[in-house]
């Protein structure tokens, strides 16, 4: 039996799972240490379902924890990054497109030194050991703690990270260090950006890992816990620890994937109604397709895949206002509760909309019931034609193809969806993430340029799938049960010898045993 | 008509995302040279000047700045920073003689920052003006090139400071060919100062105005972002042309030719009877069908933007599932003669059989 977590924002949602079948499900408030949340959650699982927790074989966490910190510029450690690529990339340093208050915060300390590789392997300069130590001893005379490598082409070669790296433990035996080739991909600035905010939470990483711990422990759950990250699969505890910044796109990245667990359905379109927005995702082979375009998380631009998702101001607590009629992007929010006339409340919602015409039963009824069943039923108009247009913006083909609802405004989509072949509302959708938690395998990936002219296109293709493998067996994942998710080819232009980055993502099941 | 004016920080951002639309899908990202103009605009501030071609004497020297090989390459080896004035150094001391404005190589894409940054640099001027009025694969595709100028001598550095200056070379596919050759042996990214001109030759040659151009591109499409609108209609009418489609990427297909990525992307229409389009790309997007027909080719612009915010998005870039608007403009006039077309046309990116159906208009 596995537990699934979702610790948000506003609310920890717990689902305890037996193989598929969902046992029992909770919804609590989220509290500002975390734990207390968390504890509260299991605790109410516990009680309802009466499981044994010794039975228990993993616990899945879903964050947006780390992502709220870089936001919120919030408890965020004083980092220095220290880049290998001397002469080269001299003209942008480290963190040069931060936001200034999320740099100041951090403390903006670079170092760059001599190392780097060219895209073909050869070294840019010597690594030069004596100038690393130099300038470890100028971080800890700084008291700094946290700190980022970054080494140019790092992931064709990872070398001159692993030694930089291997120096500064000698002399700062204590810091945390995070090397740019263990979380991103080519492109320096975004690279090195995801590593320098992942060295930032650090410290709040091994308080936050170590207070879920603590909540388990509390329960005395001794099954191994999970962190799941952007891509809807998980980190074992020590590597979240190490890695805080993969979680940051893992909040949609659960949601779809607990829709696709809920509705069986590895491809679909998926409509997530919540309080203020509906995000339109899609599902290929069971995971949410991503967005091309580059994501900036609090200001700063990464390469992290994110999911590709519409979003529409549509939601449960939408306005509904009149003459003419709009329906959102003004809501509410989590004051539905006291502000939509079912609630007592002085102000037109969507969910208002939906009880006077009998479609959901939340507040009280009679509140509504003076409302024209002409408006209704424009309303009703007005979110089908919303939810149509997205839709159909989402869809890459003209075939039918099924959608799945899910969140807590599903109540609002009552019509047929023009596109779909069949319309899904699946049971437990409002604890989807959680699920989408619950259910995530292990993962690994590669990301590196080879050259065609020197091997074949499938030998390189082999090798590739090869190390994406590897590194998912290596984070956890049971060997026999690995699957090839996703390859992307690029040919690169203007290189030599038919120089194509290959990147492959590979993905498997929990390995069992403790 | 003589002007001069100041492109200062609040420019930055128009410029590269107009630069990124006359790329027409290649010319590379434009994120790096922005950041990197920003930061020597901050770090000097003021601003940089930017004038006419009529401006420049006709017996000043002028020279193209920009970067030459992969994209890839460039986003992840980043320059030094002071490669184009180490180049513009040597090339002075090789002709014993100043140079005394700098042009955009082309405005299409990355490039088109970069001559800015060396203006900073060096204190020279910035002509408003390219010699492509979009992005080109390859060296020889400018009007320089297509009117018979000499694109030696020329010099590549690198970021350890080497300069190669090629004195003379007898025709722009070799000084394509050698200056390719050294970029890859020198890490597959390079500045390049190519070619030098006198203000004369430049004013026959240019296509004016194409900075400004790309300028109020951008602010388009901020002003789009602002007001929540699509800004596709407003950036097409800038450059003469029209929206030609909105949809969604349903397919693509890359594969790699003697270096350049050349593919084929398929879109299909929003609603049930909205149509097809088909572009195929070298680097660039190249010819657009609708529906079966041809309706827009090399060297008219072919853009590809974003839906939801104008974003100009690259053939790198593209998947499966991008919601965006194609727009087709007119090529700058200079580009449409029989001479231009045999190196620029159709035939010359290996479509013999497509006949150059030009759109209505030029470019600016």
């Amino acid at each position: 039996m596995r537990i699934g977590i979702d610790v948000g924002g506003t609310n920890t949602d717990a689902v305890l799972m037996d193989g598929q079948q969902i046992i029992a499900s909770t919804k609590t408030p989220t509290t500002p240490n975390v734990s207390d949340g968390i504890i509260a959650a299991l605790k109410n699982l516990v009680a309802d379902s009466g499981v044994d927790v010794a039975t228990l074989d993993g616990v899945m966490i879903g964050t947006t924890h780390f992502t709220n910190a870089v936001v919120e510029r919030r408890r965020l450690q004083t980092t220095a990054c220290i880049r290998l690529g001397l002469p080269a990339t001299v003209c942008l340093p480290p963190m040069v497109d931060w936001p200034d208050d999320l740099r100041e915060v951090v403390g903006g300390h670079y170092y760059m030194a001599h190392g780097g590789h060219e895209f073909d392997g050869r070294e840019i300069s010597a690594f030069e050991p004596a100038e690393i130590r130099q300038f470890a001893e100028d971080i800890g005379r700084r008291g700094i703690n946290a700190i980022a490598i970054s080494s140019v082409f790092s992931p064709v070669n990872v070398s001159f990270e692993e030694r930089a790296a291997a120096i500064v433990r000698e002399v700062l035996p204590d810091a945390h260090i995070t090397l740019s080739s263990t979380i991103g991909r080519i492109g320096l600035l975004e690279r090195e950006n995801a590593a320098i905010m992942n060295a930032c939470l650090r410290e709040l990483a091994i308080k936050t890992v170590g207070g879920f711990k603590a909540a388990l422990a509390e329960l005395k759950i001794t099954a191994p816990f999970y962190i799941s990250q952007n891509d809807g699969t998980l980190m074992n505890a020590d590597f979240a620890t190490d890695h805080p910044v993969l979680t940051f796109a893992s909040g949609p990245t659960n949601s779809m994937r607990g829709a696709a667990f809920l509705s069986g359905l590895k491809d679909a379109i998926v409509i997530d109604v919540g309080g203020t927005t509906t995000d339109v995702g899609v599902l290929q082979h069971g995971f949410p397709r991503v967005a091309a375009l580059a994501v900036s998380i609090g200001g700063v631009r990464t390469n992290f895949r994110m999911p590709d998702t519409l979003s529409i101001g549509l939601g449960g607590g939408s306005l509904v206002v009149l003459d003419p009629l709009k329906v959102g992007p003004q809501s509410v929010g989590y004051e539905i509760t006291s502000k939509a006339l079912v609630f007592g409340g002085d102000v037109l919602t969507t969910t208002d909309i939906a009880v006077a015409g009998g479609k959901a039963d939340v507040g009280d009824a009679a509140k509504v019931a003076h409302i024209d069943k002409a408006l209704i039923s424009a309303v009703e108009d007005r979110i089908e034609e919303m939810v149509n247009i997205a839709v159909d913006r989402m869809k890459t083909s003209a075939a039918l193809v099924p959608v799945v609802v899910v969140g807590g405004g599903s109540i609002l989509i009552q019509r047929q969806v023009s596109g779909a072949s069949e319309i899904i509302k699946p049971g437990h959708f409002a604890v989807a993430n959680a699920i989408g938690a619950a259910i995530a395998q292990i993962g690994g990936e590669t990301d590196r340029i080879f050259s065609l002219a020197e091997m074949t296109r499938e030998k390189a293709l082999e090798l590739a799938k090869q190390e994406a493998s590897d590194r998912a067996v290596a984070a956890g994942a049971d060997a026999r049960s690995i699957e090839i998710v996703e390859v992307e080819e690029v040919p690169l232009a203007y290189l030599p010898g038919n120089a194509t980055r290959i990147m492959v993502k590979a993905v498997g099941d929990l390995a069992a045993g403790r | 008509m003589r002007m001069e004016r100041l492109f200062t920080l609040n420019d930055t951002q128009a410029a590269a995302l107009g630069a990124g639309i006359l790329g027409t899908g290649g010319g590379g990202n434009t994120y790096v040279g922005q950041t990197w103009l920003e930061k020597e605009l901050r770090d000097r501030g003021g601003g940089c000047r930017i004038i006419d071609a009529d401006s420049v004497p006709d017996d000043a020297l002028v020279c193209c700045v920009g970067t030459m090989g992969a994209p890839t390459v460039s986003n992840e080896k980043l320059l030094r920073g002071d490669e184009f004035v180490v180049g513009v150094r040597a090339l002075e001391d090789h002709l014993k003689a100043r140079i005394g404005a700098l042009l955009i190589s082309e405005i299409g894409g990355s490039n088109a920052l970069k001559p800015l940054i060396a203006g900073l640099q060096l204190n020279l001027p910035v002509v408003d003006g390219d010699p492509m009025g979009r992005a080109f694969p390859e060296l020889q595709m400018d009007t320089f090139a297509i009117g018979g100028v000499s694109l030696s001598p020329f010099a590549l550095v690198d970021s350890h400071g080497n300069v190669v200056i090629m004195d003379h070379v007898d025709s722009p596919q070799r000084a394509e060919s050698y200056a390719r050759a050294l970029t890859i042996e020198m890490g597959g990214s390079a500045a390049l100062m190519m070619p030098v001109v006198t203000g004369r030759v430049m004013k026959q040659h240019l296509i004016r105005g194409t900075l400004s151009l790309a300028e109020k591109m951008g602010h388009a499409i901020l002003a789009a972002r602002a007001g929540g609108h699509d800004p596709a209609e407003t950036v097409a009418a800038l450059g003469s042309g029209r929206v030609l489609f909105r949809g969604k990427i349903t397919d693509i297909e890359r594969r790699t030719v003697q270096g350049f990525a050349r593919g084929r992307m398929r879109l299909a229409g929003f609603g049930a009877a909205a149509g097809q389009m088909e572009i195929v790309f070298q680097n660039e997007n190249l010819i657009a069908w609708q529906d079966g027909r041809i309706i827009c080719t090399v060297p008219d612009l072919i853009c590809v933007l974003s839906l939801d915010d104008g974003e100009p998005i690259g053939t790198e870039s593209l998947r499966y599932g991008l919601r965006v608007a194609v727009i087709g403009m007119p090529a700058a006039r200079e580009l449409k003669t029989p001479a231009a077309l045999a190196f620029v046309g159709p035939a010359a990116f290996g479509y013999p059989d497509v006949t150059f159906a030009p759109m209505p208009g030029d470019l600016l």
